[in-house]
Formats: C-alpha cells, structure tokens, sequence
C-alpha cells in the first residue's frame, strides 16, 4: 500500500478512467431529454476507456496501446461529426431535441 | 508523494469535478465549456504520463475542433432549456444508483490490482531499450510500419464521415438557382441557338392581319 501512495502507477489511472465513464453513464440515465448532453456524455465515456489505453501503453511500454487511441480519436470525431448531423436534421424536421417525443420507431 | 503524484491528484480532481458539472449544468452550452475542460485536463494527465504527442492532439482535436462543432450546434439549435429539464429529479435516484455501484466496484477491482502493482518506469523508451527517445518518434514508428494500413483506413473513415456530414444536413432551397456543371459542359450550340431561315426582307402581306413571328 504505501508502494501506491508514493508514486504513480497504473491503478490511479484505473481509477480515474473508472470515475469518468461512471460519471458519463450517470449522465445518460439523468439526461434523458437532450441528445446533445448524451452525445457529450458518449464522448466522456471514450475519453475514459482511452485514459485507460495510455495507461496500460505506458505500464507495458508497448505502442499499440497509444495508437489505439489515436485511432479511437479519429472514430470519435467521425461519430461526433455524423451525430451532429443526424441532430441538426432532426430538429429540422420535429423542431425538438427531447428523446421522448422521438418516438417514430416504436415498436 | 513526489510531485508527479501530487500534480496528477489536483488534475484528476478537476477532471472528475468538470465531468460531473458537464452533465448536471442546466444549460448545453456551459455543459460543451465543461466538457472542454475535462478534456483539458485529462489531456494534462496523460502528459503527466508521458505520452506527449496524445495529450497534444487531445488539446487540438476535441478542444480545437470538435467542441466548437457541438458549441455551433448548441448555439443553432433553439432549445428550451425548462422543458429539457424535466425529466431530471425523476431518473436521479436510478442513474446514481448505477454509477455508484458500478464505480465502487471497478475501485474494489483496481485496488486489488494495484496492490502489487509497480510505478511506472521512468522513461517510456526504456522498455524498447531505446535510450532518450522521444514519445512521438516511438509513436509515429509504430504507428506508420505495422499500423500503416489501419491509419490509412481511418483516413478513409474520417473522408466518409464528412461526406456523410454533409449529405445529411444538405438542403436544396426550392426557389434558388443552382450551377450544373456537367450540364453547362456538355452543352452544344444547337441547345441554345436556333438558324432560321427567313427573307431577308419581309414579304408583303395582303391584308392587316398581324404578321407571324418566327418562332422564338
């Protein structure tokens, strides 16, 4: 234990990849009304699973780790461009952005 | 506690605190500021760990690029904040229910791990034996020799997604003009231009009924 309080090593970064996707999925379940907040909230939860990436890059001292997450980065700005677009043409359409009232493909 | 622990204990907090601001502010567009920071600073820890060149495209691709795209659509889109509130005391309970059990377990997890964990090394290059070689000197060596062809698709990736981007929010006004250019290329004269054959003075008519125009 005091092996962990004197310096850094892999669990703080665990840890704090952890806090962040709990805190982005808490994010989905509270904001069920604004797509925008969810797509952010999605962002926040990549941006935890690449802290963990570098980490373990790091840890193991292996680059595969680091250009994954450069990919990771490229999908997520693709996905952030396209779910833009998907919500500027949808609140075009329905002049809303509330998750409830999208409800076209009930099934 | 040497000061990199320190450091990355003030960062973490900040991360942590604009990551649960991001999703409780009211209003979008402090929520894409809050964001911005987030990314900040978890950019800052990362360079804390020594992988300089992720950090700085962190700062420059989401910070620089993607946050002012969500800003620009927070800021198009006419949102009414109150009606998007709602919703919000109600999923409280469940949503925090979730995430803290779900936090407390991946911690029990890390700090069984980290138990017998070791520091990291001092220099990234010492595991490649390498000595004093720069973060993205390793990184572009990996990356442009056995991860070529995924970084070529991911440029492809990246071209389909703006093309896709802009297909989707591509609206064709109905009243105003558009340019054809392969229709202006492949016009011919006969498509504007008509040879008519007529007098070149105009015969006498018998009567006062109107003379016919050619054809326009």
């Amino acid at each position: 234990m005091t092996d962990i309080a004197s310096s850094l090593s892999l669990g703080h970064f665990l840890a704090l990849g952890a806090a962040l996707f709990c805190i982005s999925l808490a994010g989905i379940f509270l904001n069920r009304k604004n797509v925008i907040v969810l797509l952010m909230c999605i962002e926040l939860m990549l941006l935890a699973v690449n802290i963990n990436f570098v980490a373990f890059s790091r840890q193991l001292g292996d680059a595969a780790g680091q250009v994954f997450v450069f990919f990771i980065l490229t999908v997520a700005a693709a996905e952030a461009a396209i779910g833009l677009a998907i919500l500027v043409t949808l609140f075009r359409n329905r002049r809303t952005i509330d998750v409830a009232d999208i409800d076209t493909l009930k099934g | 506690m040497d000061f990199p622990l320190l450091a990355f204990y003030a960062f973490a907090a900040a991360a942590v605190m604009s990551a649960v601001a991001v999703i409780s502010v009211r209003n979008p567009v402090q929520a894409a500021l809050f964001l911005v920071l987030t990314f900040f600073t978890v950019a800052c820890t990362w360079i804390l760990a020594g992988a300089e060149f992720l950090g700085i495209a962190l700062v420059l691709v989401y910070v620089g690029a993607v946050m002012v795209l969500f800003l620009f659509v927070v800021m198009m889109l006419d949102i009414d904040i109150a009606r998007i509130r709602e919703g919000y005391v109600r999923y409280l309970p469940v949503g925090l229910l979730v995430a803290v059990v779900m936090l407390v377990e991946m911690l029990v997890l890390i700090g069984i791990r980290a138990r017998s964990a070791v520091p990291f090394a001092d220099n990234i290059a010492m595991a490649t034996g390498v000595a004093d070689l720069p973060n993205t000197t390793w990184l572009a060596r990996a990356l442009f020799t056995d991860f070529l062809l995924p970084f070529e698709v991911a440029a492809v990736i990246l071209t389909i997604a703006v093309i896709a981007a802009v297909m989707l929010t591509l609206r064709r006004s109905v009243g105003t003009k558009h340019q054809d250019p392969a229709a202006q290329s492949r016009v011919r004269a006969g498509d504007r231009l008509r040879m008519v054959r007529m007098e070149a003075v105009r015969p006498v008519q018998p009567a006062a009924a109107p003379v016919e125009e050619s054809k326009p």
